[in-house]
């Protein structure tokens, strides 16, 4: 039994990690190694050749046009949802850390902003069809007015609806980091600016802004994972009609087309990586722990 | 004004806004509750059409699109093995980091990159990897595996925010007293950590019950509740959706409401025996 402990207690970390790097091994690097091998077997427009190694997977994914169309409206996309959720969480968090002063009432309507992250996000998508649907809420409400004669059609099944929703749960992903560094900011330091003369944009721009770089960065790196691997909302509020890379990969699996969805989801990883390996570069995360 | 505060300038937009969000975000979601209480034959918006539990009723009805009772009882079962696997993972994983053991920034980096990873990616890479393997992908195998690489990643990040927390001279103490390593974790570690462990608790579970992306192609026949629903939509929008919506939010909010009530008390609890100790020796 002495011997069982020691042996325990020398390769205590070893037990404690393993668990952690058996499972994301067998369903995280496991998978990734698999898409590369897969993206590069060869597939001839019906099947897919086992063993056949080929690049024209990828070959393909550089030469067709559609690939800029998707990078494009994937770029575009994340960039509009970037800037709506950076706007509106900063000013929700704003309010909730330098407007509110109880910190009872701060920390329940935080808690209302993050309670829908825990729900359903299929159903959360599938609530937007009552009100944007032809003769949904809104249109009711435009015609009834007399706005418009006809129902508007861009509301439901188009990029706005997509884009509408993103902002809707995305913004909570900017919020909640936005929140926690903006709390950690010593309030004297405010007053210190004030008292020396400092407008309230001048304090905002060289005194909170600055301080806020962590929460930003990992709101930014959310967004982006977010933004890039959806393909639900888009199936759901589009009707497949926004093509994004996620969404176009997500075609070609259900069309079978594996090799050439998997040497898609490697270029898209390797995007997202790139992307938030330099946001990671530029501050240290885990120090915000 | 009450009590006598002096609002800051541009209070009142800022808290127009905020109120504006919170509509937005609860918005949709309160319409869906309202119309899945309509009467048969009824419409996918307003005006509502009667007063009844019809909607509710054909979720049951295995005729219609099918019986949601197995897929629910399904995902609520994965969820809870998400929740157990998921805790007890980052609990250990919390341990080790805290050494800053040879190779720990490769494991963070795994990590993040579990969380930022294309869903469709993980999903299509377990289940082509499950048939090379002879295998068909089931949601209790490799469901479960990618609803943990999704879970996995809050659960850990969440333990290394407690762990950094965690005064490791509580522990240096405990064990000047004479306690043994599993005395410490067990009397000191543990309870100190535990509101974390409820928050990682409430993600694993959460996250696994309502998780769609990753599952989406290695559930295998049977499906998990949120596959079941996609599906659904897709060969029809009823207000019986609605009712399924009704139905899995109210569960959701059960189960956030009940580990915000838990987290609270053991925080009134460990106030109150602080308390109370400080009386008795004060």
């Amino acid at each position: 039994m002495a011997g069982l402990t020691a042996i325990f207690n020398r390769y205590s970390t070893l037990f404690q990690i393993s668990p952690l790097v058996i499972t994301l091994t067998l369903f995280l690097v496991g998978p990734v190694i698999v898409i590369i091998i897969l993206s590069l077997w060869k597939f001839d427009g019906f099947m897919t050749l086992e063993g056949v190694w080929t690049f024209r997977n990828y070959e393909k994914i550089f030469t067709r046009s559609l690939t800029v169309t998707n990078y494009l409206q994937t770029g575009k996309m994340l960039l509009i949802t970037l800037v709506v959720t950076f706007v509106l969480g900063f000013t929700l968090a704003y309010f909730l850390v330098f407007d509110l002063v109880k910190l009872r009432t701060k920390m329940l309507l935080f808690l209302l902003c993050v309670v829908p992250f825990w729900t359903s996000a299929v159903i959360r998508t599938v609530a937007w069809m009552p009100f944007l649907g032809t003769e949904g809420i809104i249109n009711q409400a435009v015609v009834g007015i007399g706005l418009s004669d006809e129902p508007l059609k861009f509301l439901l099944f188009s990029e706005f609806a997509v884009l509408l929703s993103y902002i809707q749960i995305f913004t909570l992903f900017m919020m909640a980091p936005l929140f926690n560094v903006m709390a950690r900011i010593n309030k004297d330091l405010i007053e210190a600016a004030r008292d020396n003369g400092a407008s309230s944009i001048q304090i905002l721009w060289n005194i909170i802004l600055p301080l806020c770089k962590p929460g930003i960065a990992i709101g930014t790196i959310f967004v982006i994972a977010l933004v890039a691997s959806d393909f639900t909302t888009i199936r759901i509020l589009s009707g497949s009609q926004v093509g994004t890379v996620a969404a176009s990969m997500a075609n070609q699996i259900y069309n079978v087309q594996y090799p050439p969805a998997a040497a898609t989801a490697m270029i898209l990883l390797l995007a997202v990586l790139l992307l938030v390996g330099g946001i990671m570069r530029l501050v240290d995360v885990r120090r915000q722990l | 004004m009450r009590d006598g505060i002096k609002r800051a300038p541009g209070y009142w937009p800022r808290a127009t806004l905020f109120y504006l969000y919170l509509l937005f975000l609860y918005g949709p979601i309160i319409i869906i509750v309202l119309l899945s209480f309509q009467a048969d034959n009824a419409s996918l918006s307003f005006p509502m059409q009667g007063f009844s539990l019809f909607y509710f009723g054909e979720v049951f009805d295995p005729q219609y699109i099918g019986d949601f009772r197995w897929p629910f009882g399904r995902s609520v079962i994965l969820g809870l093995i998400s929740m157990v696997l998921t805790m007890g993972i980052s609990f250990l994983a919390g341990l080790a980091f805290r050494k800053n053991f040879k190779g720990n920034i490769i494991v963070f980096y795994v990590v993040v990159a579990s969380l930022i990873c294309p869903s469709i990616l993980i999903s299509l890479g377990i289940g082509i990897g499950f048939s090379n393997l002879g295998l068909v992908s089931q949601w209790w195998s490799g469901g479960l595996g990618a609803h943990l690489s999704w879970t996995l990643p809050f659960g850990v990040l969440i333990m290394l925010a407690v762990f950094s927390r965690l005064d490791p001279r509580l522990e240096e103490a405990a064990r000047d007293q004479g306690a043994s390593q599993w005395q410490t974790l067990r009397n000191v570690t543990i309870p100190i950590t535990l509101p974390g462990l409820v928050g990682v608790a409430l993600f694993g579970f959460t996250l696994s019950y309502d998780e769609y992306p990753r599952i989406s192609n290695v559930a295998g026949e049977d499906n998990s509740l949120p596959v079941e629903l996609v599906n659904a939509l897709s060969l029809a929008a009823t207000p019986t959706i609605y009712a399924i919506g009704t139905m899995t939010t109210l569960f959701s909010l059960t189960i956030i409401f009940s580990t915000f009530l838990v987290v609270y008390f053991m925080a009134k609890r460990r106030q109150g025996l602080g308390l109370k100790k400080a009386k008795a020796e004060g």
